[in-house]
């Protein structure tokens, strides 16, 4: 089981001339049981190929050659051009939308929120790597090429988000070595503000069956734990979390004002620390541990005091 | 990125909102000029990037043009937190009835512009926010979407305890405040105080304004045509040292993949050649929590050339008192293995260190891994995959460099 894909998922991949996107294409049609890219869109190419997947002019002219709704869309354009790829997706019909760039001005991401507010879409990242359902599908560059990805996760019941794309694939890598299978593992992206916040993907990770525990992957900078914290106080949520907390260096007074690793992660008020962080996620019932390779240890022991 | 009060001035008074004649002055004798041109007394104000101004001498008051200039000669020599000025403001000293606070910040739990209003100016307003909420008017923008109506700022202005004629001339304020907010593309908008003078007309005495570095490319108009910026002023919150100036060169010398380095508060022995950006958070703090001293932070990431990873390896392995490096990265799908590995073992060679000894550890998993191990193997430099944790990798490389001092 999983949330936001299945294996019968359509997506498309807007930008997908691009090198970047060239190659994530070859890696999501190789994964799994073959993802359903039907077309990509990179204005001025209509008529080429990139492995087999048709491009377009236009969203609409891809939705029009599909002939029915398409689920997806992956966005790899360039920062300028974002916003206007995303609310083309979303205005064709569009009910998931992955950005993979990076840099986007948040006010840019904000208005992209509302406009898919408004017509019942769902964004994640920016600056993200996409998500997988593991032996299915994946839909973006989330553990590389399809010969990787098959290394690093397996299927079975643990939920991941994740700031970081790259430690979506380590945490899953352990929990996979470790006999641990993920339902579904999001890279949610490292920006101050994000389409989807750990709260706000909850309710489907609560309403899947097959998940039974999840695990997330946080830093300094924001309230994203914080609202993940009162969610779960709020919802009584029947699922188990496991926390990892990296940069508390960071809390250091020399680095102050610093922002490391992503966008997101300045710390500029009290309760933007790691240990404020900690606290807050520890006072909801969230485990919170030190080490990457604790996680598994501490899933367990969560799903077993469940039973 | 953040403005200088002269420039956050420049930029509230472009949107219509009035501000003194203030002058902006590098000289003692501009600042002389200028006092004289605005007449009567002033206040010489400090430009410089941090608070704490006024306690530390920063702003000073002058009955005439030559006490300007005395005053201006001496806050332009003055040190505030390790920063220099770059010049001061000379204003006229106006003649305040009540002070009150305008400001535009991002709530990113709700991901919308949040404006904030509050008849107590002139202090911080976290500080009103706690003891006087009362006092503080707050609302986030009606719709992200549109440019900002006038309703929504009155409705704050009117939170904050506001009626009268004081309501109707504060809300065009707050609301070309917002306006910038969203048109200038700021991370923080403030004004404060924003004065009430004797005849009733509003003023900004001081801004404060933030810009996101994302939309830096797109602001360009503002940020070099009006304000007079030059593109490479970074405006860091301290002055890059040596290493991350030389990292910097190196990275924007080669488009392939992205390197990053800071030393600023790190002065360990222990060099980290680490990635990708939350695995260089897990490792420094795995090192650190582990007894090592780390020498810096980097970041790899996007797949770097030969000459870019053996480039930042050197730049580490040459800063006072490294004695090794671990080259550490949480499993990679994009950057390879073996060309990581192929620059980091060349920039030990170019440096006559042998890599074996040199690098205390080498953990990166992921693409191309068997070909970086085959090389690494053939220069007797300690590998490990991901079947051995960040963690115990960084306790290998804390250990080495724990036995060899």
């Amino acid at each position: 089981m999983s949330v936001l894909l299945h294996k019968d998922f359509t997506f498309i991949v807007q930008g997908i001339t691009g090198r970047e996107a060239v190659n994530l294409t070859r890696e999501c049609l190789d994964y799994g049981d073959g993802a359903r890219i039907v077309a990509g869109v990179t204005p001025g190419r209509k008529g080429r190929e990139v492995h087999g997947v048709p491009v377009f002019d236009t969203v609409e002219q891809a939705v029009e050659h599909h002939g029915a709704p398409i689920d997806g869309s992956v966005i790899t354009v360039p920062p300028a051009f974002t916003k206007d790829a995303v609310f083309e997706a979303i205005q064709h019909g569009i009910k998931l939308v992955v950005i993979v760039t990076e840099r986007i001005p948040r006010l840019d991401v904000a208005e992209m929120v509302e406009y898919a507010e408004i017509l019942d879409s769902r964004i994640i990242g920016p600056n993200c790597l996409g998500l997988i359902v593991p032996e299915v599908i994946k839909m973006g560059g989330i553990g590389g090429p399809a010969r990787d990805a098959a290394k690093a996760y397996s299927p079975g019941p643990v939920g991941v988000m994740s700031r970081s794309g790259g430690m979506t694939t380590e945490i899953s890598s352990t929990l996979t070595a470790a006999g641990l299978g993920q339902s579904t593992a999001i890279s949610i992206g490292g920006d101050a503000i994000i389409g989807s916040t750990y709260a706000e993907l909850m309710p489907l990770f609560e309403a899947d069956e097959g998940t039974e525990a999840i695990v997330i992957y946080t830093e300094p900078g924001g309230r994203m734990e914080a609202q993940l914290a009162e969610w779960v106080t709020e919802n009584d949520s029947r699922l188990p979390i496991v926390a990892f907390m990296a940069g508390r260096f960071m809390d250091d007074e020399e680095m102050k004002g610093m922002s490391f690793g992503h966008a997101g992660t300045i710390v500029e008020g009290e309760e933007d620390t790691a240990a404020q962080k900690i606290a807050r996620l520890e006072g909801a019932g969230i485990r919170v541990v030190e080490r990457i390779d604790e996680i598994p240890d501490a899933v367990k022991e969560r799903l077993g005091a469940r039973v | 990125m953040r403005f200088y009060e002269y420039e956050s001035r420049r930029i509230v008074e472009r949107a219509g909102i009035p501000v003194t004649e203030y002058g902006f002055c590098t000289t003692a004798a501009d600042a002389r000029a200028a006092a004289e041109r605005i007449g009567g007394r002033t206040v010489i104000k400090s430009q410089v990037l941090t608070g704490g101004r006024m306690k530390a001498g920063g702003v000073r008051f002058a009955d005439t043009p030559e006490e300007a200039e005395a005053h201006a000669a001496e806050v332009l020599e003055l040190e505030i937190n390790g920063h220099m000025p770059r010049g001061v403001l000379v204003d006229p000293k106006a003649e305040v009835a009540q002070e009150y606070y305008a400001g535009v910040v991002w709530d990113g739990t709700a991901k919308c512009p949040l404006m904030l209003f509050s008849d107590m100016g002139g202090i911080e307003i976290e500080e009103v926010a706690e003891q006087h909420p009362d006092h503080v008017g707050r609302g986030h923008l009606v719709s992200r979407l549109i440019d900002p109506p006038e309703f929504r700022a009155k409705e704050v202005i009117a939170a904050a305890g506001v009626s009268g004629r004081e309501l109707t001339r504060a809300t065009p304020i707050l609301t070309s405040l917002a306006r910038l907010f969203r048109d200038c593309d700021m991370t923080l908008a403030e004004i404060n105080p924003l004065a009430r003078l004797s005849d009733g007309s509003f003023v900004a005495l001081d801004a404060h304004m933030e810009m996101e570095d994302e939309a830096k490319p797109r602001q360009r108009d503002l940020l070099e045509r009006v304000l007079g910026i030059d593109p490479a002023d970074a405006r860091l919150p301290y002055e890059p040292s040596e290493f991350e100036s030389n990292v910097k060169a190196i990275d924007s010398a080669d488009h392939r993949g992205v390197i990053q380095g800071r030393d600023h508060g790190f002065d360990g022995n222990l060099g980290l050649v680490i990635g990708a950006g939350g695995g260089s958070l897990t490792l420094t703090d795995a090192v650190r929590s582990q007894g090592g001293r780390p020498a810096n932070y980097t970041e790899i990431g996007g797949n770097p050339s030969v000459s870019k990873a053996c480039g930042l390896a050197k730049q580490v392995l040459k800063k006072d008192g490294v004695q090794k490096i671990a080259v550490m990265m949480s499993i990679v799908s994009n950057t390879r293995v073996d060309i990581v590995a192929r620059g980091v073992i060349k920039a030990c060679l170019e440096l006559d260190r042998d890599p074996g000894d040199t690098i205390a550890i080498f953990r990166i998993p992921g693409a191309w891994e068997e070909e970086g191990y085959k090389i690494l193997d053939r220069y007797g430099v300690e590998y490990c995959d991901r079947s051995v944790s960040m963690w115990e990798a960084a306790r290998r490389a804390v250990e080495k460099i724990q036995g060899a001092a």
